[in-house]
Order: structure tokens, then sequence, then C-alpha cells
């Protein structure tokens, strides 16, 4: 919707500020569950206020105070409960300033929460919920919009992410660097699956929801200012950008999917290209290679042909096989054997799909059928290519993907 | 007034339309997105969804120890949801005409599917769901 608070243009900085408040506060107050809650609270008042009476002279600032109230109220009300004689905790709360507040803040808060809430303790769609509600700054309704619950629903996954926090009763600071190297990659997780989940999901009836894929994106953009050495960092962003550079072309005017080799490459984003394949260089020649910089090679390689053609499949296949050394999974089997088939033909693709029909953890899954229909289609056995279309249409659990399939089917069919 | 329309179809059904030609599955895909905006825009729409294939349907009970026992077998003549549409609604009348019209959906040979909608009304309060 248009007139949804995602569009104003304060917006972006009331997101940027989000994390540093909650930062502030939750040191503050050494209660980051509450903090939370009360930073929220300050920013839905913000979305409400700013619109009518301007952004304030310092919008930060008017943030800090706004949660602290909130918090201050909160602890009152904590204490009345507890049926304390005096709220003399509160009263000296209350009398804290704002610029005493804000002295407090460290440039890491930023980092701090995105490690908080990345927490290994959560599963990952906690994680996700907690990291776009405490360091994305979204309020509880565009979460829940995007992953379409109810806002209750919602609202109730978040606070329980953060009971989790509490009870595993990790400190709020910045993990030591030996920590740190440890628990990015569960960061990095996050922030990717934040992003597949809004890529995919941009396909579909579901337009009006908040895009994701752009909320990851800025995301990834703080960590990597955060982070500006760690080449893993910078080779997600990368393999993000040169990823949604392909988005305006992946759905055609019905919302139809279209895949990668019938894609309109002018219609291709020149400049998140431009800008991906800049940082993976810059990634790259710091020696240590990761999973996200082969994918981002593997996606600038896509990005860079100007048909399938022209792809340059030797050199997928080439940095699959050093992915499937670096992180083994079926997921880069499969891709691996698409790869294969197109260097060493279809009948080569197939045969390194079979281990997988054994493998639990891909058995079954629609991909596996998808690409053996594709490999059969290209070998012109069309009867066992309709078959598999089908199988794997009754798969997945994408309608878009599940109506591709079934016309691939039925384009095959029409021509025996 | 809520009421659910429930879009029911046989295995075999399901069958035919992973068969139909691909100018009926666009013309059909064309017709629920129509359809649902139609919805929209006239100010009855609640929600819709569409399910999974039923050969990946599962049937559970609980078991003696309260552990999912999964039943996967069912009888041919079985129908499965596909899909469905709520609305809200001054009437069953209306609701009537609406699920007439989702019948309507082209079906295979561009002829009208005429599939049977099942109508159900939508109970006001939630409060034994504890909802």
């Amino acid at each position: 919707m248009a007139d949804q608070p995602h569009d104003v243009p304060f917006e972006h900085l009331l997101r940027g500020l989000a994390p540093q408040v909650l930062g502030a506060v939750a040191r503050r107050f050494r209660d980051f569950s509450s903090a939370e809650d009360a930073v929220q609270e300050a920013m839905i008042a913000a979305f409400r206020q700013w619109p009518k009476e301007g952004v304030p002279e310092n919008p930060r600032g008017w943030l800090i105070q706004v949660a602290s109230r909130r918090m201050t109220d909160h602890m009152r009300s904590e204490l009345a409960r507890r049926e304390r004689e005096t709220a003399v905790a509160a009263e000296t709360e209350t009398l804290t300033s704002i610029l005493e507040i804000e002295a407090d803040m460290d440039p890491d808060d930023t980092l701090i929460l995105l490690f908080m809430c990345c927490h290994p303790a959560l599963s990952p769609s906690s994680a996700i919920t907690l990291t776009l509600r405490a360091v994305g700054g979204l309020t509880t309704a565009e979460i829940a919009n995007a992953f379409l619950v109810p806002e209750a629903t919602m609202a109730q996954r978040i606070s329980r992410a953060k009971q989790t926090i509490k009870t595993s009763g990790v400190p709020f600071r910045l993990p030591s660097p030996h920590e740190r190297t440890g628990r990015l990659p569960a960061v990095l997780h996050v922030l990717y699956l934040i992003f597949s989940e809004g890529y995919t999901s941009s396909i579909g009836s579901h337009l009006q929801r908040f895009d994701l894929a752009c909320e990851a994106i800025r995301l990834t953009r703080s960590a990597k200012t955060l982070l500006p050495d760690n080449p893993e960092v910078v080779g997600l962003l990368a393999l993000m950008l040169l990823t949604d550079a392909r988005r305006a072309a992946r759905t055609g005017p019905d919302e139809e999917l279209i895949p990668l080799d019938k894609q309109d490459r002018t219609l291709w984003d020149r400049s998140e290209i431009a800008e991906g394949i800049e940082l993976l260089t810059a990634a790259l020649s710091k020696g240590s290679v990761g999973l996200y910089q082969l994918q981002a090679a593997i996606a600038a390689v896509h990005d860079e042909a100007e048909s399938v053609e022209d792809t340059d499949w030797a050199q997928i296949l080439a940095l699959y096989e050093l992915l499937n050394r670096v992180a083994p999974s079926p997921m880069v089997t499969l891709n691996l054997a698409i790869a294969a088939g197109m260097v060493h033909g279809p009948a080569k693709g197939l045969e390194l799909l079979r281990p997988l029909d054994r493998d639990p953890r891909i058995a079954g899954h629609y991909r596996l059928d998808a690409v053996r229909a594709h490999f059969f289609e290209k070998m012109g056995d069309h009867e066992a290519a309709i078959q598999h279309y089908r199988i794997a249409a009754a798969r997945t659990t994408s309608m878009p993907e599940r109506n591709y399939l079934l016309t691939r089917a039925s384009d095959l069919a029409g021509l025996a | 007034m809520k009421y659910i329309l429930m879009m029911m179809g046989k295995k075999s059904d399901f069958d035919g339309y992973a068969k139909w030609s691909k100018e009926d599955l666009q013309a059909n895909v064309a017709f629920m997105r129509a359809f649902s905006k139609e919805l929209k825009e006239t100010g009855v729409f609640v929600s819709t969804e569409g399910l999974g294939w039923p050969s990946e349907a599962k049937l559970i009970r609980a078991g003696k120890d309260g552990e999912p026992v999964t039943d996967g077998v069912f009888p041919e003549s079985k129908e499965f949801l596909a899909g469905y549409w709520i609305i809200d609604v001054e009437s069953p009348e209306q609701a009537y005409k609406i699920a007439a019209r989702a019948s309507r959906a082209p079906g295979a040979g561009a002829k009208a599917a005429n599939m049977p909608i099942e109508v159900r009304r939508v109970l006001s309060s939630h409060a034994d769901l504890g909802l």
C-alpha cells in the first residue's frame, strides 16, 4: 500500500536510529527485554507523530526520551505490582537526563544487538523476527505482515524469543573477538534467511508484503560498516545484490515465475550488479574464501552473461566444486549437477543426482524432480520429463512454482 | 456474516487438473487472480489460501503415548480441500452468488468447470476456541 509507513521518507532515518536508541536504553536500564518493548513503543509513536508534526530537531534524543519514559512507567508499575513501599528507584531513573543516556551510547550497539538477536539458543525463525524488530526497527505489525501471520501471533513469538535470551543470561555487551568469529556464521545465516524469505515471496499474490529483501540488504550493509574487514560479510552483501538485481525479470505481467534461462536480461539492475561485483572483487582479494563469496561469485557469472548459452558454465561448475568442499550440502550437490549437466550434457547431470535419492535431507524435495524433468526434457525424453514435472508440481509449496511446473508439463504434452 | 467457500475435489480431479493444457491452466490462474481482486474491491474479502497437493496430505492421530501416528492411505472417493476463500457478506444469498462465480472458473477445454463449492457459515464467536 502506497500510504504505509515504510514508504515515507523519514522511515530510513527512524530504522537506522532504532538499534542505537535500543542500545542506549538497554544499557541504562539493564533490561534488554523491557527496553526493546519501550523502543518499539517509541518507534510507533514516531510513526504516528512525525508525519504530522515534522521530524524533531534531535530525532535520536526524542526517541530516547519517549522510550525512557516508557521504561520508567514500566518500572513504576512493576514496583507497584510488587507492593514495594516507595518508588524511589523509579524516581531516580526519571531524573536521568537524555543527554546522559545519549553519552552512554556505544558505536558498536548495533553489532551487539545483532549478535544478541542471532543467539544460538534461538530457533532461526525466532532470531529472524527478533532481528527485524530490535535491529531493523520494524514494527510487530510489519513483521507479521511480511510472514502473513496475525500480529498477536508475531508478538508472542517475539516475547518468547526475548524470554529465551533472558534465560540464557547473555550480558548486553559485544562478544569477545574469539566468540565473535564462532558466532558470526549464525548472524550471517539469519540475514541470508531474511533475504531469501523476501526474495522468494516477492512473487505470488502477496505483493503488498513488507519488502524483506531490501531490509536484509540494509541490515547487511550496516553489518559491513561494523565489520569492514570480514570478507564473508562483504560476500553476503554481494550475493544479495547480485541476486536482487534480477528481481524485475523474475516475474511476468501476471506474477508468473520466469526462470533464469527465460528472463529478459535487459531488466536486470546494472547498478546492483556493478556494486555486487565490486564488493566481491574486494572480498576475494582478502584471501579467505567462504561460502557467501563463492555463491556471490556464481551469481556474478550468471549476471555477467548475455544469455544462458553465453554463460560460462565451466566456471560455475568449478565454483560449485569449490563450494562443495567448503560447505557441502545436498542443495550444493543439486546445483553442481545442474552445472555439470550444462557442461557435460544431461546424462551426466542425471548421474550426479542419483545419490541424492538416498539422502533424507533432500529425497522427495520438489527441486530434485524439477531438475530431473529439465534434464529429461533436454534429452528429448518427454514422457519422463512430464512425469517428473508433475511430481515436482505436487511437491512444491509455492503456488507460482506449481503453476510454472504444471505449465511446463502441459507444454511438453502438447508437443507429443 | 462470514462464510467459507471451499473448493473440493477427489484425487482424480487433481490428477485431471495436472493434465490440463497450458492455455486452460493459464486461464484458470488468471480467473483466480481476478476473482480474489474482485472480492477485495467489493469489500467482502477476508482471506484465501490454496493448499498443497493431496498426495502430500497426511492423516494424523495421537497414539497411546500421545505421539503422532501417521495414516496416509485415503480412500479413492475421499474429497480433498483444494483451497478456500473466507468472505464477509450481508446475506447467505450473496455468499451463494459468489460461490457460484467461483464454480464457474474456467476448466479443461476452456469450458466452465462448474465444480462444487462447499459453503459453510463461519461462527461469529471464537470464545470456545480461546481466541
